[in-house]
C-alpha cells in the first residue's frame, strides 16, 4: 500500500493544524459521532467551515478524514479547537464491558449491548 | 481503493439521534476481498482515509506528530451499518501484514471483534494476523472467502490455520450481502456467547 500522505503538500498539513502535531487521541476515538452546535461564522478557517457544514448531522470522526481527504490524526487536532470553543459536540462510543477474570484482557462487551448488535443486523 | 472525494454530497447522513459508534475490523492480507465484504453490507459506500502514526508512539496515547520523520501512514477503507436509531456500526478493512500491525492496537483499539478473511490458496498470508488477534485478546471468527472451487475441507483448513476448536470458521462469499451479513452475525452470535460464559462464570 502506497503512503499516500506523501501526496499531501506537508507545508498545507502544517498549516492547517497550526503546527500542533499532538493532541489528546485518548479522547477522541475514531467511531467518536461530531455534531454542530453552531453555523461557520465568517473568517473561521476553510477545514473548520467544512467540519461545521458535515457534522449538521452526526459524522464520525473517520467520515470527516475521508470527506476531508485528511489523515485521522490531523482531523483530531481540527476538532480539537471546535470541542474547546463549543462549536461542536461530541458522542463518544459506549460499550459497556463486563467484568473479566483477573489477567483476562480485554474484558467483552456486555451481552446486552451486543444483543442489540445482533437484532440490528438481522434486520439488515 | 476507492476515491476519498466521489459521493461526498449524496452520502446518506447518519440520523440525528445516532449517538453510538461500534467497530468490527475485517483482516486480511492483500486481495482477499475485504472491501468487497465492507461493500455487500455497508448502507454507504466504501470510504478510505488514513492515519499516520509513528513507532515511537505505541503503547502511548497521544497521536503522531504530523511532521516526524518516522512518521509511518497506512490507508484503510471503511462502511457503516445503522443498527437501529442510537448505534451505527463501522467496518474496517485493515491489512493484516506484520509492517501495518504496530498501527492496529491504536488504530482499532476498542472493537467488538473481529473478522479474519482468508483464501485458501495463501492460508499463510492470515498467520500473523490470527496470532496477534490471539495475542491480543480480541475475539474472533475465520472467515473462508471462496474463490471458486472449494479444494479443501473447513477441517482442512482448521489444521492449516492450527485454529482452536473455540474459534468458529465459516464460509462466505464477500461479494454476497446475504453472506457477508451471515459472517458478521456469526461474529456477534460468537462474541455473545464468550460474553454470556463470562457474565455466568465469575
Amino acid at each position: 500500500m502506497s503512503p499516500r500522505l506523501d501526496d499531501e503538500d506537508p507545508d498545507r498539513l502544517y498549516t492547517v493544524t497550526g503546527g500542533r502535531s499532538r493532541v489528546d487521541a485518548g479522547a477522541v476515538d475514531l467511531v467518536t459521532l461530531i455534531v454542530s452546535e453552531s453555523e461557520p461564522s465568517t473568517g473561521m478557517q476553510s477545514e473548520h467551515v467544512r467540519i461545521l457544514t458535515l457534522c449538521r448531522r452526526p459524522t464520525a470522526v473517520v467520515e470527516i478524514s475521508a470527506d476531508l481527504g485528511m489523515p485521522v490524526s490531523v482531523v483530531k487536532i481540527l476538532l480539537c479547537d471546535l470541542l474547546d470553543t463549543g462549536a461542536v459536540t461530541a458522542r463518544h462510543p459506549s460499550v459497556t464491558r463486563v467484568s473479566s477474570s483477573p489477567g483476562v484482557h480485554p474484558s467483552l462487551p456486555d451481552p446486552e449491548l451486543l444483543k442489540q448488535v445482533l437484532v440490528g443486523l438481522q434486520n439488515l | 481503493m476507492d476515491s476519498r472525494t466521489s459521493d461526498r454530497d449524496v452520502r446518506t447522513p447518519l440520523r440525528s439521534t445516532a449517538e453510538n459508534g461500534l467497530k468490527i475490523v475485517i483482516v486480511g492480507g492483500f486481495g482477499v476481498g475485504k472491501t468487497t465484504m465492507v461493500r455487500s453490507v455497508s448502507e454507504i459506500r466504501p470510504l478510505s482515509t488514513e492515519e499516520t502514526m509513528t513507532r515511537a508512539g505505541v503503547g502511548i496515547d497521544d497521536a503522531a506528530g504530523v511532521q516526524d520523520k518516522t512518521t509511518t501512514t497506512v490507508a484503510f477503507d471503511f462502511g457503516r451499518i445503522s443498527l437501529n436509531d442510537e448505534m451505527v456500526l463501522y467496518l474496517f478493512g485493515a491489512p493484516g501484514q506484520e509492517r501495518f500491525w504496530f498501527l492496529w492496537d491504536q488504530l482499532f483499539a476498542g472493537t467488538l471483534g473481529a473478522v479474519v478473511l482468508v483464501d485458501t490458496r495463501r492460508l499463510a498470508d492470515s498467520w500473523y494476523a490470527i496470532d496477534r488477534l490471539e495475542h491480543h485478546g480480541t475475539p474472533f471468527i475465520v472467515a473462508r472467502n471462496d474463490f471458486g472451487g472449494p479444494q479443501h475441507t473447513l477441517e482442512q483448513v482448521r489444521d492449516a490455520l492450527d485454529l482452536s476448536p473455540e474459534v468458529p470458521l465459516v464460509d462466505c462469499d464477500a461479494r454476497s450481502r446475504d453472506s457477508s451479513k451471515a459472517v458478521l452475525i456469526a461474529l456477534v452470535e460468537h462474541l455473545h456467547a464468550l460474553s454470556s460464559a463470562r457474565e455466568t462464570t465469575p
